[in-house]
């Protein structure tokens, strides 16, 4: 395991910029996820790292080595893609041998199924070893895949959305399961997602992408607390943050455009009227949407509460996180 | 009740489907019927009007095919003594004796030497060519490929006589390498563009995913990209040796002994004697190869599919 630095890497596709002055150290054993929305430069950036596109600008650095210019195979890094890459023509057992047996690993035949049998009971593949990739379902061929890049021993897991294509279940399962892998081995992990919850929840650093910059690099809870724009701000929270103008409750600083309130930041039982819209009942919780001067707002409440719709609730921010008129917190 | 379905054809429909396959099979089958037949009957037999349905089989085609024989007076025939095997049997019935072997031989392994060499040189030339236009940002590459294609456009042979002063001048006539060289020039520009086809159906993750998992490039072509494009591979090599192997204007142009291939030499065997029979043998034996080679490579044509693997 590794750390691995970024150090102003840009890159451009024809008129696209992708990646843009990307500085960023993933420390070694870090779990850094990064978060944007499609077209942020997610793909591109660990594409970077795994060697697959070069750099127009800007170092790589992988455990204190400089790699730009270096092939792939020569980085040691694992990559889970998005689109589960399987070879259609070897087996689940071929499939998972297929990097140890590499001309740079050569791994002796007793490791090579001392990992696989390790590895297919974690991911719960051990009963398709022996089938054709082809015949497993979604679910199955990303684990493998998965699977593929947990038989190796490489400086950075550079993982690109693994598990957006299994069912919910199976994504929580995993997810736990590759959190615990990760804290067990030690692993450095860069993780491209959209799912909050599993950037929340696997991240010891979070990284957000916008338009090919990265424009906000911490802890989750640091980003979620303490984002440095509305755009890092609605990157995290479910429901997401409220966004109103800053005339619709008083206090605002001066130089204030926005008032950025999450669920939580709206206290409830005094301040201003505002009111009910529609209420979904979620078992454990309740969201209630809100209707305040035309502006709409989403809170939370506690489930035995009996709001309906056209009932008037009153509400006040706590502790609230103020914006500018270009976004940038004050 | 009956209903109408989009899928299942109606019973109208198989029946007029299943005449059109019969035939058709009816059509392309008989002159190979024919031929076949044809071989097993006698000199007499082969030429008797109306055309023999049943007939007394001999191997007397066979053994004309491949052997050469001389007339003897009949004293000259009682000091030899009687015929010692089948095939001598055969021919003493004419007051022949076999003087030798034919050169049907050497003809139709020339044929599998040029056939097959320049099939193996126009799949393995045109893969890596494929795989190149498929992946590589190659200049002018449009142009490159329609040149590719544009050597297709007219038939080979309107290039015969520039061939022939090129082929005199470089001490390729009549030589194997000349004529595996020839063939290979003209199936390339089809096993280019059938190739690249099937490459192109390749997802580059499955590449990029090998040089991750610490491959080198080549190496990746050849445990990944390679395994996948059998499908591509073995149509392509049966068109270039359909092509090669019966090709017969260069041939006749081209060669005349050491690398004659089988299409120009059996016509010559029908000689004065109007020896159809060998003719017909000649020409069944010239087919086994290219069966044979089909049968083989059918399996491939079925496997390799990657459907399935790849979410797009």
């Amino acid at each position: 395991m590794a750390e691995v630095v970024l150090n102003g890497v840009s890159k451009t596709f024809g008129a696209t910029e992708a990646v843009r002055h990307v500085s960023m150290t993933v420390p070694d054993g870090a779990f850094v996820v990064l978060l944007g929305p499609t077209g942020a430069g997610k793909t591109t950036t660990l594409r970077l790292i795994a060697g697959l596109e070069a750099p127009d600008a800007g170092t790589i650095t992988i455990g204190g080595e400089v790699v730009n210019g270096t092939s792939p195979a020569e980085r040691n890094v694992a990559m889970v893609f998005q689109q589960y890459s399987l070879y259609p023509h070897l087996t689940v057992r071929e499939n998972l041998e297929f990097p140890l047996k590499s001309p740079i690993l050569r791994t002796p035949k007793a490791e090579i199924d001392r990992r696989i049998s390790e590895v297919a009971k974690v991911l719960r593949i051990d009963h398709k070893l022996d089938n054709k990739s082809t015949q497993l379902s979604g679910g199955e061929m990303q684990r493998v895949s998965i699977g593929r890049a947990l038989v190796r021993e490489p400086a950075i897991f550079l993982m690109d959305e693994p598990l957006s294509s299994l069912d919910a279940k199976l994504r929580s399962e995993l997810r736990v399961e590759l959190k615990r892998i990760q804290a067990q081995l030690g692993a450095t992990v860069l993780y491209v997602t959209h799912d909050q919850i599993e950037a929340m929840t696997m991240a010891t650093h979070v990284g957000v992408l916008d338009e090919g910059g990265l424009v906000q690099f911490g802890t989750p809870r640091e980003i979620y607390e303490n984002p440095v724009s509305t755009y890092v701000a609605s990157r995290l929270g479910l429901p997401r943050i409220n966004l109103l103008p800053v005339s619709v409750f008083p206090g605002a600083p001066a130089d204030a455009a926005i008032i950025g309130l999450r669920p939580e930041q709206i206290e409830q039982g005094a301040g201003r009227e505002a009111k009910v819209t529609r209420v979904e009942h979620l078992g454990d919780q309740m969201r209630v949407h809100l209707d305040l001067e035309g502006q709409a707002i989403t809170t939370l409440a506690d489930p035995h509460q009996n709001y309906a719709t056209g009932d008037t609730l009153k509400i006040q921010p706590r502790d609230p996180l103020y914006f500018d008129a270009t976004g940038q917190r004050i | 009740m009956s209903s109408f379905s989009v899928t299942e054809p109606s019973k109208g429909q198989k029946w007029f489907a299943g005449i059109v396959v019969v035939v058709y099979a009816l059509v392309t089958l008989m002159p190979l019927v024919w031929i076949i037949a044809t071989g097993f009957k006698s000199p007499a037999d082969a030429i008797a009007y109306p055309p023999k349905i049943v007939y007394e089989p001999t191997l007397e085609g066979y053994v004309n095919l491949f052997t050469t024989r001389t007339r003897m007076t009949p004293e000259a025939l009682e000091e030899i003594g009687p015929p010692q095997t089948w095939y001598d049997r055969i021919v003493r019935r004419y007051d022949m004796v076999i003087s030798g072997p034919s050169r049907y031989g050497e003809r139709f392994l020339n044929s599998i030497i040029i056939g097959f060499g320049s099939t193996f040189l126009s799949i393995f030339l045109g893969t890596l060519a494929a795989y190149a236009f498929s992946r590589y940002r190659v200049p002018l590459k449009d142009d490159l490929m329609f040149f590719i294609l544009s050597t297709r456009m007219m038939p080979p042979i309107a290039v015969a006589i520039p061939i022939f002063l090129m082929f005199r001048q470089l001490g390729l006539s009549d030589t194997h390498l000349g004529m595996i060289l020839l063939y290979t020039a003209v199936n390339l520009s089809l096993s280019v563009w059938l190739l690249k086809g099937f490459i192109d159906e390749i997802p580059i993750e499955y590449e990029e995913a090998a040089l991750i998992d610490g491959y080198t490039r080549f190496q990746a072509f050849y445990k990944v990209v390679l395994p996948q494009a059998t499908t591509g591979i073995a149509s392509t090599a049966i068109f270039c040796l359909i092509f090669s192997w019966n090709e017969y204007a260069f041939a006749v142009l081209l060669t005349s002994g050491t690398a004659q291939t089988a299409p120009p030499f059996i016509p010559t065997i029908i000689g004065v004697g109007k020896d159809w029979p060998a003719v017909a043998a000649g020409t069944t034996l010239f087919l086994v190869p290219v069966m044979v080679f089909t049968i083989l490579l059918r399996k491939h044509l079925l496997r390799g599919i990657t459907f399935g693997a790849v979410r797009k």
